[in-house]
């Protein structure tokens, strides 16, 4: 079978579309230029008094920008709808938009629901204004599909991500399975890595750890951050100057110091990460737990019966989260029991256990940092003052008239930091720490392929265009809410 | 203000104490211990041997003493052997009992030995620091200036055509961890056979066979454009957008004030507000940031080593922190953390003091 290329039949359209994309550049670049230039626009004045003025010569290179720029998205959709249709017809480009077309119907049902109903979904409904914030969201959500989808359900893979094929290494993207079956994938699409894995279907299923752990472990970042952020900022005092200390002494580790002394496997030995588990997973039953009981406490018969049932939930989850094998902290010399194994809902991997501990750990700080100066800013407005002069308790107001208030920049910075994680679950990946060697995710894979990376540079390039893309995705997404929620 | 300082100072030393004792407790666990023991030994020790290895060399005595005698603060342990051998802390078998200094640690200047690089930790970080120094230095040479025009000149006309191209531009640079950059750069023009290079090298542009090379160790030595570039711009770039953010906020801020109106009302030209009336006092929140990048450099620092292969203190840190070197490992730990501690500082008087508005009592 002959090698695909990139684009196949399609390759037509190849030139079509460079000369498109150099337009735009070059028109990018003349509109910056005409913009340091001061133009006078022709101005003419009606019978009637009215003043005419045309568009002038800033505006005319607006508008080839415009079109350029919709003939680069449509030649792109041209490339996708086509490649659906034909399949591996049009390349490698063609198979690969054929494998994601789950991922492409999902996330045009999403945009349809979505901006059908924008008026009625508050914050959510309003970044569909927003060109930026419409793209971010677009790509995060690629990703997050492609990892539930691939990662779950087994969708949109080629092959098994961690069987090896022989003849397959380091081949070229687009290389035909060497010995294929009839009902095997006839292709490599994007090539094989140095051990004869199908670099596609890793990146797929690469997309699932990130997806699984960044925006978990950035909440419980967060309900840490805003558990001791809220009082440290409200109350101050001495209680703000011990918090700041430890929050400053972990900020002035050098981040990568700290997971290699966290993560490798004599400090797993010790069950230092379990200890450290149990303590930080803990935060968000407090915080829940402290939510609720301030709104309701004044209604007992109605919050007892709530907070047995959200507690016993979370307390479950919890339990289940932090103890494997029925027992929370399992060392050569002595056991902490949990858990027992029959009531435990899920196990999670210990790897994967403690590159999230690590990752909590290092970005609650930030967390607490932000949460408090905002607490700072908020705790002098006149609603905190009525609030108090009502009566409320302290808790009551950092969390439900204080937190309520800060939530722009906190949803803002939840999504920047959503990123930040994925960069920092790279890192560690590419430092080879926490996952297995053979773990799809992309840090691991960047770090397998950089070795051979000028001789065969596929493997390591695919997942870093896929984390660029994601962790772009999400700062356009942060961009995009930031403006929106400015505008109330 | 000397108050001020001081107090800070005393934070510090707070802090770095603070650190380097977790850094300690961490490296000194048992599992660590014994992975030491037989990577020094041999793979093969029984449990009594590594007890009675690290027993011998004061590693099993009490966490706190331990740390004592790092700093300097306690006498170093003496282990007088069955057969008449006596070695310590502070000297080994051959010193004659004179000679035998009591206490030997940081406070003495005695930053201890390595058990990977087989020398003293102080001269190994020295060098491996003046490598990373000029690494840094190329690194702060092209980014803040960089940094500093874009974030200007998309700040001074906010929301032009300009101020996005910038803006987006600082926004892709800081979605780019250096670990992507520089595999893309090294595919894209350090690699013989994929990206520009062939091309060019067709077309008879450059003589070598790539643009640039993909390997720094040869710049470690001799550092030219060809070799060295790449791992500069590469640690750049990450940390440029979100000064270049930082300092385009200041800056449109700047350009609503009051004084700059009254400046275009009074007719004076464009360029000469942006560079004699804005640029003064946009740039006060920029320079905090450079300093508190600093640190971030440092991140950058451990990755594009370890990528480029450049041997300098961010390739000591991982050498260190694989093969648990534990006095090493201290000793990197407290360089970086006195990096950041400094850096702190400086941003937090240099506020002060560029800030008229700023008093601190």
């Amino acid at each position: 079978m002959e090698p695909l290329s990139w684009t196949g039949s399609l390759s037509g359209l190849n030139y079509f579309f460079l000369i498109i994309l150099g337009l735009l550049a070059l028109m990018i670049v003349v509109s910056i230029l005409a913009s340091l230039v001061p133009s006078s626009d022709a101005r003419a004045i009606g019978a009637d008094g009215t003043l005419a003025s045309d568009q002038g010569a800033a505006g005319f290179i607006n508008m080839i920008i415009g079109y350029l720029f919709y003939a680069v998205v449509a030649l792109v959709l041209v490339y996708l709808v086509l490649g659906v249709v034909m399949g591996t017809g049009a390349g490698i480009m063609g198979g690969i938009s054929r494998q994601f077309l789950p991922v492409w119907a999902a996330l045009i049902i999403t945009y349809a629901v979505s901006i059908t109903y924008k008026r009625k979904l508050g914050l959510y409904g309003k970044l569909f204004d927003s060109t930026v914030g419409m793209i971010g969201f677009g790509i995060v959500m690629f990703w997050v599909f492609t990892g539930i989808m691939g990662g779950v359900f087994d969708m949109l893979i080629t092959h098994d991500s961690l069987s090896q094929v022989s003849g397959m290494k380091n081949k070229l993207p687009g290389t035909p399975l060497a010995r294929a079956d009839a009902e095997d994938y006839q292709w490599f699409l994007l090539g094989g890595d140095n051990l004869a894995r199908d670099v596609f279907s890793r990146l797929i299923k690469g997309s699932w750890v990130v997806v699984q752990i960044a925006p978990m472990a950035t909440l419980f970042a967060f309900m840490v951050g805003i558990t001791l952020g809220l009082p440290a900022g409200y109350y101050g005092g001495r209680l703000d100057t011990v918090l700041s200390f430890l929050a400053n002494l972990i900020l002035a580790f050098p981040v990568i110091l700290l997971f290699y002394l966290l993560v490798t496997p004599e400090i797993v030995l010790t069950g230092i990460p379990n200890y450290m588990a149990t303590f930080l997973f803990v935060f968000p039953l407090i915080f829940v737990a402290i939510l609720l009981n301030s709104r309701y406490y004044t209604q007992p018969s109605f919050r007892t019966p709530l907070l047995i049932v959200v507690l016993g939930v979370l307390g479950w989850l919890y339990l289940s989260l932090i103890s494997s094998d029925g027992s929370i902290v399992q060392t050569d010399t002595y056991r902490i029991p949990g858990l027992p194994a029959m009531l435990d809902g899920f196990d999670i991997d210990g790897g994967i256990l403690v590159v999230f501990v690590s990752v909590v750990f290092v970005n609650s700080p930030t967390v607490f940092r932000i949460v408090r100066g905002l607490a700072l800013d908020i705790k002098t407005r006149d609603y905190v003052a009525a609030a108090q002069t009502r009566g409320e308790g302290p808790w009551y107001i950092m969390l439900w008239e204080i937190l309520p208030n800060a939530r722009g920049p906190l949803i803002v910075d939840f999504c920047l930091r959503i990123g930040y994680t994925t960069i920092l679950l790279g890192t560690l990946g590419f430092f080879g720490l926490g996952l297995e060697s053979e773990s799809p995710d992309w840090g691991s894979t960047i770090n397998a392929g950089r070795r051979l990376l000028a001789l065969y540079p596929h493997a390591a390039i695919a997942p870093a265009l896929a984390l660029l893309s994601l962790v772009l995705g999400l700062n356009l997404l942060a961009d995009g809410l930031r403006e929106e929620s400015l505008r109330d | 203000m000397g108050i001020f300082i001081l107090r800070r100072l005393g934070v510090m030393v707070l802090t770095a104490l603070c650190l380097t004792f977790i850094v300690f407790w961490l490296t000194n666990l048992y599992p660590n211990l014994e992975k030491l023991a037989k990577t020094q030994g041999n793979f093969r020790m029984s449990d009594e041997a590594v007890s009675s290895y690290l027993g011998d060399r004061g590693y099993l005595q009490p966490m706190p003493v331990k740390f004592g005698q790092w700093l300097g603060v306690m006498p170093g342990w003496v282990t007088e052997k069955e057969e008449g051998k006596t070695f310590g802390r502070c000297f080994d078998a051959g010193t004659p009992e004179k000679e035998r200094p009591t206490r030997c640690g940081v406070l003495q200047g005695d930053w201890g030995f390595s058990t990977v690089f087989k020398d003293e930790v102080g001269t190994t970080v020295a060098t491996r620091l003046a490598l990373t120094g000029k690494l840094m230095l190329c690194v702060l040479l092209l980014m803040v200036p960089s940094a500093l025009i874009v974030g200007v000149l998309a700040g001074m006309r906010e929301g032009s055509k300009l101020d996005r191209s910038l803006s987006t531009f600082s926004i892709a640079t800081t979605a780019t961890p250096e670990y992507v950059s520089g595999v893309i750069f090294i595919a894209v023009l350090a690699s013989s056979k994929f990206g520009l290079s062939p091309i060019l090298a067709e077309w008879g542009w450059i003589d070598s066979k790539t643009l640039f090379l993909g390997s720094a160790t040869s710049a470690m030595a001799d550092a030219n454009f060809w070799n060295f570039f790449l791992p500069v711009l590469t640690i750049s770039l990450y940390g440029m957008g979100y000064i270049a953010r930082m300092t385009r906020a200041s800056m449109a801020e700047v350009m609503t004030a009051q004084y700059i109106r009254t400046a275009r009302l009074k007719g004076v030209k464009f360029s000469d507000i942006v560079l004699k009336h804005a640029l003064r006092n946009a740039l006060i929140a920029p320079f905090t940031v450079i300093m508190l990048q600093i640190p971030w450099l440092l991140n950058g620092v451990v990755i594009v080593e370890t990528l480029f292969n450049y041997k300098g203190f961010g390739w000591l840190l991982v050498q260190a922190a694989s093969n648990n070197d534990i006095e090493l490992l201290l000793a990197v730990s407290v360089v970086s953390v006195v990096v950041v501690l400094v850096t702190q500082l400086i941003s937090d008087i240099g506020y002060v003091y560029l800030n008229p508005r700023i008093r601190i009592s």
